[in-house]
């Protein structure tokens, strides 16, 4: 499956993503620059971290209107693909693909640190690889993740099954000591209604080697890798 | 115009500033919510036209309205009544 990595200005994880993605899971992979609005047959767009724009105004709302995300709105709405991490998660936010909205962290800190993640569901393209309530530690870095919706919109997420994953003990209860910046009932990463679109606060693309010292991310990007197979199979057989 | 945090909506930033008042010694204040202002010179000389595009301007960039609210002045021929630094004396 093809990856299409997006770069706009004061992305910093766009090079993880395409290096995890083209030299770990040897899949074909291109980097999308903000300003053109092919995406280059790319079945994957991903929006990286990072500060794109210098998270003027707010963060993600300058990219949200570059002329890259009018193309990446019409894929996912035609049921394409999209991974939004850290920076990636706010710019699905301020396009409306995902609802909601992010807030300084609770504690108006910069929060870099392994934080543990309980999975909620494995049903999607992205989480195939992962069995339900398993617990990932991965790595936050950021100063606006703490999610916010209004109770009924939040209400309406967790009865449609979106909220992917939360923030977690290590044994996967969830507490209030284990949420890292006061995110809404401890959301980490969301869904949308249909399941192509994810967005979420921790960087897999940072715990995917080994020599890194953790691999829970890889479980992630070999998921979508697995669904595009899945993908090409049924095509094949429609043929 | 003004952007800033919806009141149902806990301001990590302005409940920091209002415990930092207190220490300084204005113990009094309930409620802090720190938000934006954005001065816009428009050449239109019809506020009501004005208004309608700065509340525009307001729902599709200026606030994010799922955490924000946002509130419109008009201070008429606004270059006038600035500074020659652009700030208002």
């Amino acid at each position: 499956m093809k990856c299409g990595v997006v770069v706009f200005p004061g992305s910093n994880c766009d090079h993880d993503v395409y290096h995890v993605w083209k030299h770990v899971l040897h899949q074909e992979a291109a980097f999308l620059w903000h300003q053109d609005d092919s995406l280059q047959g790319c079945e994957l767009i991903v929006l990286p971290g990072g500060f794109a724009y210098g998270d003027y105004l707010r963060a993600g709302a300058l990219a949200a209107l570059s002329p890259v995300m009018g193309a990446v709105k019409r894929h996912a709405e035609a049921g394409g693909l999209v991974l939004g991490i850290c920076n990636g998660f706010q710019v699905l936010l301020e396009t409306g693909l995902l609802p909601g909205a992010m807030r300084r962290n609770e504690n108006l800190r910069f929060q870099c640190l392994d934080v543990h993640l309980k999975t909620e569901r494995t049903d999607l393209p992205f989480t195939g690889r992962l069995a339900q309530g398993q617990v990932l530690r991965l790595p936050i870095a950021h100063a606006e993740g703490n999610y916010e919706d209004s109770p009924e919109r939040l209400d309406a997420l967790e009865a449609g099954g979106q909220v992917v994953f939360r923030y977690c003990e290590p044994d996967g209860r969830v507490t209030p000591e284990s949420n890292p910046n006061g995110a809404a009932r401890n959301i980490a990463g969301i869904a949308n209604a249909a399941g192509n679109v994810l967005g979420l606060m921790p960087h897999p693309e940072r715990a995917s080697e080994a020599v890194l010292g953790n691999t829970d991310g890889l479980a992630l990007f070999e998921s979508l890798v697995e669904a595009g197979a899945r993908h090409l199979e049924s095509v094949g057989a429609r043929q | 115009m003004t952007v800033y945090p919806r009141r149902e909506i806990l301001d990590p930033q302005g409940k920091a500033i209002r415990d930092a008042l207190t220490r300084v010694g204005f113990p009094g204040v309930d409620d802090v919510r720190a938000g934006k202002s954005f001065e816009i010179s428009l050449g239109t000389g019809d506020p009501q036209a004005a208004e309608s595009q700065l509340r525009e301007m307001c729902e599709k960039l200026l606030a994010n309205t799922v955490v924000e609210d946002y509130s419109v002045e008009l201070l008429g021929s606004s270059v006038e009544s600035l500074g020659t630094d652009g700030i208002r004396p």
